[in-house]
C-alpha cells in the first residue's frame, strides 16, 4: 500500500486516496513544434526501474495535483512536492542521492 | 531428441521411467550466434522456434535473466482469444489463436489447449454497444467467429451465474466459442524443448547487462557471462523493455505497471468456460487442479514489484462475488503480480529499432500470453529478412509519431 503526503493539505493518504498522473517535469510541446519533440513529449517516457518523479493528484482529499519522487523498484517514497516547479527541488535530489548513490540524477 | 509418445511412455514404464532425458540443454554460451533474443519467455521462445523452423536460422542463442517461462509468462491467467476489434490486432491475434491449436502436434509436447469457450460479460449499456461493435467488426474481418449472446444463453453456459445482480447486472456477452486456455509453462517448456533440438542455446540466469552498438549498428551483448556477439539482436523482455532498450541507446513509448492474477483452493468442476468482465477488472476460469484462476486490474503508477496493491484484488473479488455468489466462501491461495509494459494505445511493438539490426518485441500490456504463437511468427519473419511482414507492419514504433494508432484501449478499456 502506497502511502504519500499531500504537500498542500499535509494528509497522509494512501493510494486509494489519490490518483496516478504519470511522469513529472515534462517539457510540453504544443501545435507547430519540431515533430520529434512533439513524439517524445506524448509517448517516450523514461519509465525507470529506480528514482521516479511522477504527478499524483489527492483526488479524494483538497484535489490538488502535486509531486513525488519514489522508487518503482521498492516502492519507498523520498518525498513529496508541490507541483508548481520546474525541476525537483535541490534539497530533495540532494537526499535521493544521499541514499541511491548509483542515481543518475534528474 | 526422443519423440514424445504413448509408446515412449510404455517403453519408460519398463525402466521406471529413468531413462527420461533432459528435455533442453543447459549450454555454456558461444562466442558469437546469428540471432540473440534476450529473453527466454513465451514471446522470446517463439521467436527462436519459428526463426528455426520457418526461416533456417538455428545459430540462435536465447539469454535469460531468470528461469525460462518464470517471468510473464508463469504469471498470467492463460486466457486465449482472438476477437479484437482492429483489423491489424484480429489477423496476429487469430493468427496466434490458430498456431495454439496445433501447437502440441507441432512442438510434440502437450501444451493442454483447451478451446472452452470465452465469454466477455457485458454489465454496463456501454459494454452492450461496445461487444456489439466487436462483433460487427469481426464480421466483416471474416476470420474471426464471434457472437453476440443474451443473458438467458449466459445462464445456460454458466449455470452458477447471477445474471440479476443490482450492481452489476449481466446485459449478455461476446463470445467466442473457439477461444479458451492453454498450460502457460508447458508453452514455454514446448518452444524450449524444440528450440534445444534445432540446436539452440537457451542460456538462463544471465543478465544482460548492455548492448555493443558500432557505427549505429549492433555487434552483440554484454552479460554477466561476459561478451557475447551476434549478427542480430531481438529484444522479446515484457517488463524490463525500456531498460534494454536504454542500454541499446532508444527510448520506448512503454511504461512498466503490475498486474495481479490469484488463485482459489481447488474445488469440484464449477465452471466450464473462461469469463471476463472488464467493468470489474476481473476474470475468471478453473484450471484442470480445479483452482479458480482469476484475474484482476493493473496497478495505476510505475512499478516494478511484482505485487501491486491489495485494493484491486479487493475490488476485484468484490464485483465477482455477486456476480457468482458460489466464490464467497472460497479461500484464496496464493496471489502474485507480473510486470507489463504499456503502451498508449495497449498493442503491441514489433518493430525494427533505431539502431540496426537490433529489433524489439513489446508492449503486449495485459494480454501477451494469448498471442505468443503469432507473436513469435511475425517477430521471426522481422529478425529473418529485416523487415515485417504483414502481421507485423502495422505494429511499428513508429505509428505514434505518424498517429497510426491501433486503439485497442478504447475496446477493452481495461486490461485485455
Amino acid at each position: 500500500m502506497l502511502i504519500l503526503e499531500c504537500p498542500y493539505c499535509g494528509v497522509k493518504a494512501e493510494e486509494t486516496e489519490l490518483s496516478a498522473g504519470g511522469e513529472a517535469h515534462l517539457k510540453r510541446f504544443g501545435p507547430g513544434s519540431a515533430d520529434d519533440d512533439f513524439e517524445n513529449y506524448m509517448f517516450a517516457r523514461k519509465n525507470p526501474k529506480g528514482v521516479h518523479f511522477e504527478r499524483w493528484r489527492h483526488s479524494y482529499g483538497c484535489g490538488k495535483w502535486f509531486l513525488a519522487a519514489r522508487c518503482t523498484a521498492t516502492l519507498e517514497v523520498f518525498g513529496t512536492y508541490p507541483a508548481q516547479t520546474g525541476e525537483p527541488p535541490a534539497d530533495l535530489q540532494a537526499k535521493i542521492k544521499a541514499k541511491r548513490p548509483d542515481w543518475k540524477g534528474y | 531428441m526422443k519423440r514424445y509418445s504413448v509408446f515412449a511412455i510404455a517403453r519408460q514404464a519398463m525402466s521406471y521411467h529413468q531413462g527420461w532425458e533432459r528435455a533442453w540443454r543447459a549450454p555454456e554460451p558461444k562466442k558469437e550466434y546469428d540471432v540473440i533474443i534476450v529473453g527466454a519467455g513465451g514471446h522470446g521462445l517463439a521467436t527462436a522456434y519459428y526463426l528455426g523452423k520457418n526461416h533456417g536460422i538455428r545459430n540462435v542463442a536465447i539469454i535469460e535473466k531468470g528461469w525460462l517461462g518464470g517471468g510473464n509468462t508463469g504469471r498470467n491467467t492463460t486466457i486465449i482469444r482472438s476477437n479484437y476489434l482492429q483489423d491489424s490486432s484480429a489477423a496476429i491475434y487469430d493468427k496466434a489463436l490458430q498456431l495454439y491449436q496445433g501447437l502440441s502436434q507441432d512442438l510434440n509436447y502437450n501444451v493442454m489447449f483447451s478451446p472452452r469457450g470465452l465469454l466477455m460479460l457485458a454489465q454496463t449499456h456501454h459494454e452492450v454497444r461496445g461487444y456489439l461493435r466487436t462483433v460487427h467488426a469481426n464480421q466483416l474481418q471474416g476470420i474471426i467467429k464471434t457472437e453476440w449472446i443474451g443473458p438467458a444463453k449466459v445462464k445456460e453456459l454458466v449455470p452458477i451465474m447471477n445474471i440479476d445482480g443490482p450492481r452489476y447486472p449481466v446485459l449478455g456477452a461476446l463470445y467466442q466459442a473457439q477461444g479458451g486456455t492453454a498450460r502457460h509453462d508447458a508453452v514455454a517448456w514446448g518452444y524450449a524443448r524444440a528450440c534445444s533440438d534445432m540446436g539452440m542455446d537457451i542460456i538462463q540466469q544471465t543478465e544482460v547487462k548492455g548492448v555493443r552498438t558500432e557505427g549505429g549498428v549492433v555487434r552483440g551483448v554484454e552479460t554477466t557471462k561476459g561478451y557475447i556477439g551476434c549478427k542480430k539482436l531481438g529484444i522479446v523482455v515484457a517488463g524490463h523493455s525500456g531498460q534494454v532498450a536504454d542500454m541499446a541507446g532508444f527510448r520506448l513509448p512503454v511504461e512498466a505497471v503490475a498486474l495481479q492474477a490469484l488463485v482459489s483452493e481447488p474445488i469440484k468442476p464449477t465452471i466450464d468456460v473462461v469469463v471476463m468482465a472488464n467493468t470489474v477488472h476481473g476474470y475468471m476460469s478453473q484450471s484442470d487442479k480445479g483452482e479458480l484462476v482469476i484475474g484482476g486490474g493493473t496497478d495505476s503508477f510505475n512499478n516494478f514489484t511484482q505485487r501491486g496493491s491489495f485494493h484491486h484484488i479487493e475490488e476485484t473479488l468484490r464485483a465477482l462475488i455477486e456476480t457468482f455468489p458460489i466464490i464467497s466462501r472460497l479461500k484464496m491461495l496464493r496471489q502474485w503480480g507480473g510486470i507489463v509494459d504499456m503502451t498508449g494505445d495497449r498493442s503491441p511493438i514489433i518493430s525494427k529499432t533505431p539502431v540496426g539490426n537490433c529489433f524489439i518485441n513489446c508492449g503486449w500490456g495485459t494480454g501477451g500470453f494469448k498471442a505468443i504463437p503469432g507473436s513469435g511468427w511475425a517477430m521471426a519473419e522481422l529478425v529473418a529478412k529485416g523487415e515485417p511482414g504483414p502481421l507485423a507492419a502495422d505494429f511499428n514504433m513508429w505509428r505514434f509519431r505518424e498517429g497510426q494508432f491501433i486503439d485497442e484501449s478504447v475496446a477493452a478499456g481495461v486490461a485485455h
